[in-house]
C-alpha cells in the first residue's frame, strides 16, 4: 500500500471519531463529572496517537496543522491549577504571606531606614531653603498653610468620606503596586519610590512647622501613616527583592529568576492591599474628622500597627488554621 | 517553542506577533471604554427618568455612574482573563490565547501579576516600554509575561470542525487526503487569484481527480462553473456526514 493510500485509509478509518469529538465533549471543560473527565483525558490521549500518525502520514498538511491545535488547546484543558478555594486563600494569608515577609524583613527595615533618612532630608532641605517647597506642594496646598491652615481641614464638607477613603485607597494601592513593579528596574524604582515619599512627607513637615502647623499635619496622619508607611516599605522591598532577582539570579537564567520571584512575592502585594483598605477607610473617615483627640488617634495607629504585625506574621489567622484543623480531625 | 505534551508527543506553540497582540489590545481596549460608557450613560438616563436631577449634579452620581465606569476600565482584563482562562473577547477575536510557558492554562496568580505589570509596559505612554519589549523578545512577550511566565499564542478555535470536515470528505468523497487539500488550497486562494491562472489550475486539478471530468468538458466550464465543481467535490463528504 502506498503512502498516500495508508494516509486515506487512515483518515477514513479515523473520520467517524473525530466527528464524535466535536459533538460529544464541551469545547471548554468546566464542572466535568468524573466519567466526562475521563473521556477528555481519553480525547486527549486519543489526540496525542492520531497527531503522531498524521506527522508520519501527512507531514505538513492541514489535518496534521488542526491536530496540533486541537492538542495545544486539549494540553491547556488538562495542564491547570485547582481553582481558588477559602483554605487556599486561608493558607496564603497565614503561612505564606508571612514566610515572604519573613524573608523580606532585613530589606523592609533598611528601606525604613531609607525612608527615615529621606524624610530628615526633606525636614532639613525645606527647612534651610523654603522656596523649594513649591517642587513638591501644589500651589493651593502652599496657600492653605500659608494661612495657617492644613489642606486637609474642611475635607469632609466638601466630599463624603466614603469617596475620600475610596480616592485614597486606590491612589496608595496604585503607588504600592508602582513601588512593587518599579523593582525590574534592578530595584532602583522602588528605592525611588520610597525616597520620593519620604522626602516629601520630611518638607511638609518643615513647611507646616514654619507655619505652626506641624502639629496639625501630624494630629491628622497619626491614626493612618504607621500602616501606610510600613506597607509602603513592604511594597518596596517586594520591589527591591525583584531587583535583587535579575542582579543575583536564583534560577539558570535572569528570566527565570524574575518570574520565580514574582510569582511568590507578589503574593504580598494581596496583604498590602488589604492594609491599604484599612488605611483608607481611617484617613476618610478618621483622620479629617477634628473631633477624635490626639491620644485617640494614636491609640487608633499604633493599634492597627500592631494588627498589621500579627496579621504579616501569621498570628492573626493562626486560630483559624488550628479550627478548621480540629474540623478535619473530628 | 515546543512544549512537551503529558503523552511524550511534543508540539510547537504557534506564538502569536506584536501585530496579533496589538490587534487584540485594541479590540478589548475600544470594548471596555464601550462597557464602561454605556454603564456611564444608562446610571445618567435612569437618573433623569426618574427625575432625580438633583442626583445627577452631586457625588452620588459618581459613586452610582462614576466610580463602576472607571472600576469596569480598570478590572476587564483581569477579571476577563482569569473568567475566561486566559482569554477576553478581543483575544478570542483575534484567535489568541494566554498560556503559560509549558503549555497549561494560567492560574489567577500568574494572570495577576501579568496585569499588575502593565503599569510598567504602560510606560511612558500607549504602551510603548510593553511594545518594544514585545519586539525585542524572542517569544513576543511584554514585561508582564515575562514576570508571569506566560506567552499569548495563536488559538485556532475551528480546528476540531476543521478536523471533522476533512475526515469526513476523504472518507466520503473517495479522494486522497492529497487532493482534498490541494482543491482547499485553491478555494481558500481563489479570489486572490488572476481568472485565467485560477481557471488553468482547476482545470488540470479536476482533471487528476475528478473521474467523471473529460478534458472537452472541463474546457468548456467558465469560471463559476470550475469554482462551482471544486466545491462539490469537497462538500461531498461534509454535506453526506451532515
Amino acid at each position: 500500500m502506498s503512502e498516500s493510500s495508508a494516509a486515506g485509509a487512515w483518515m477514513k478509518s479515523r473520520s467517524r471519531a473525530w466527528s464524535e469529538w466535536l459533538t460529544q465533549l464541551p469545547a471548554r471543560p468546566r464542572n466535568l463529572d468524573v466519567a466526562a473527565a475521563q473521556r477528555f483525558i481519553e480525547r486527549y490521549r486519543a489526540l496525542a496517537r492520531d497527531l503522531a500518525s498524521a506527522r508520519r502520514l501527512l507531514p505538513g498538511s492541514r489535518a496534521t496543522a488542526a491536530l496540533e491545535a486541537l492538542y495545544v488547546s486539549a494540553h491547556a484543558d488538562i495542564d491547570r491549577s485547582a481553582p481558588a478555594s477559602r483554605a487556599r486563600g486561608l493558607q496564603l494569608l497565614r503561612d505564606e504571606v508571612p514566610a515572604i515577609v519573613r524573608s523580606l524583613r532585613p530589606t523592609i527595615l533598611w528601606l525604613a531606614l531609607l525612608l527615615a533618612v529621606a524624610t530628615a532630608a526633606g525636614y532639613w532641605l525645606i527647612g534651610r531653603y523654603p522656596d523649594l517647597i513649591v517642587l513638591i506642594a501644589s500651589d493651593k496646598m502652599i496657600d492653605d498653610v500659608e494661612h495657617g491652615r492644613l489642606w486637609t481641614e474642611g475635607l469632609l464638607h466638601v466630599t463624603p468620606a466614603s469617596l475620600v477613603s475610596m480616592r485614597i485607597l486606590s491612589n496608595n494601592i496604585v503607588v504600592s503596586l508602582f513601588a512593587f513593579c518599579g523593582g525590574i528596574f534592578f530595584g532602583l524604582g522602588a528605592f525611588y519610590i520610597v525616597a520620593i515619599n519620604g522626602l516629601m512627607l520630611g518638607a511638609m513637615f518643615a513647611f507646616t512647622h514654619r507655619y505652626g502647623i506641624d502639629g496639625a499635619l501630624l494630629k491628622f496622619i497619626l491614626a493612618h501613616g504607621p500602616v501606610e508607611l510600613s506597607v509602603m516599605c513592604i511594597a518596596g522591598a517586594a520591589g527591591t527583592a525583584l531587583g535583587e532577582s535579575l542582579i543575583r539570579p536564583t534560577a539558570p537564567t535572569r528570566r527565570e529568576s524574575f518570574q520565580l520571584a514574582a510569582n511568590r512575592i507578589v503574593r504580598v502585594l494581596l496583604a498590602c492591599a488589604l492594609l491599604l483598605i484599612g488605611c483608607g477607610l481611617i484617613e476618610g473617615f478618621i483622620s479629617p474628622d477634628p473631633r477624635p483627640s490626639l491620644a485617640l488617634r494614636a491609640a487608633i495607629g499604633l493599634g492597627y500597627w500592631v494588627l498589621m504585625l500579627a496579621f504579616l506574621s501569621g498570628r492573626l489567622l493562626r486560630p483559624f488554621g488550628a479550627r478548621s484543623a480540629q474540623t478535619r480531625r473530628r | 517553542m515546543h512544549i512537551a505534551g503529558l503523552t511524550g508527543v511534543d508540539v510547537a506553540l504557534d506564538i502569536a506577533g506584536a501585530g496579533t497582540r496589538s490587534y487584540a489590545f485594541i479590540l478589548d481596549w475600544h470594548i471596555r471604554v464601550l462597557l464602561a460608557l454605556g454603564w456611564y450613560c444608562w446610571v445618567w438616563w435612569m437618573l433623569r427618568a426618574i427625575h432625580a436631577a438633583s442626583a445627577l449634579a452631586t457625588r452620588p452620581f459618581f459613586l452610582l455612574a462614576g466610580l463602576p465606569a472607571i472600576v469596569i476600565y480598570l478590572l476587564y482584563h483581569p477579571v476577563l482573563e482569569v473568567l475566561m482562562r486566559g482569554r477576553t473577547p478581543g483575544k478570542r477575536r483575534a484567535g489568541v490565547r494566554i498560556v503559560l510557558r509549558n503549555g497549561g492554562t494560567p492560574g489567577v496568580g500568574a494572570l495577576l501579576v501579568r496585569n499588575i505589570f502593565r503599569l510598567v509596559d504602560s510606560l511612558p505612554m500607549l504602551y510603548v516600554f510593553g511594545l518594544v519589549c514585545c519586539l525585542t523578545t524572542e517569544q513576543r512577550v511584554r514585561i508582564g509575561d515575562l514576570a508571569a511566565g506566560t506567552v499569548l499564542i495563536r488559538d485556532s478555535v475551528a480546528a476540531g470542525r476543521a478536523l471533522a470536515q476533512l475526515g469526513a470528505m476523504v472518507s466520503d468523497s473517495g479522494l486522497k487526503p492529497e487532493a482534498v487539500e490541494l482543491v482547499h488550497d485553491l478555494l481558500e486562494r481563489w479570489s486572490a487569484l488572476e481568472l485565467s491562472r485560477r481557471d488553468e489550475i482547476a482545470r488540470s486539478i479536476l482533471a487528476r481527480i475528478d473521474r467523471d471530468s473529460s478534458e472537452v468538458g472541463l474546457s468548456a466550464l467558465d469560471d463559476a462553473q470550475l469554482l462551482c465543481r471544486l466545491r462539490t467535490l469537497v462538500n461531498a463528504g461534509a454535506e453526506t456526514r451532515a
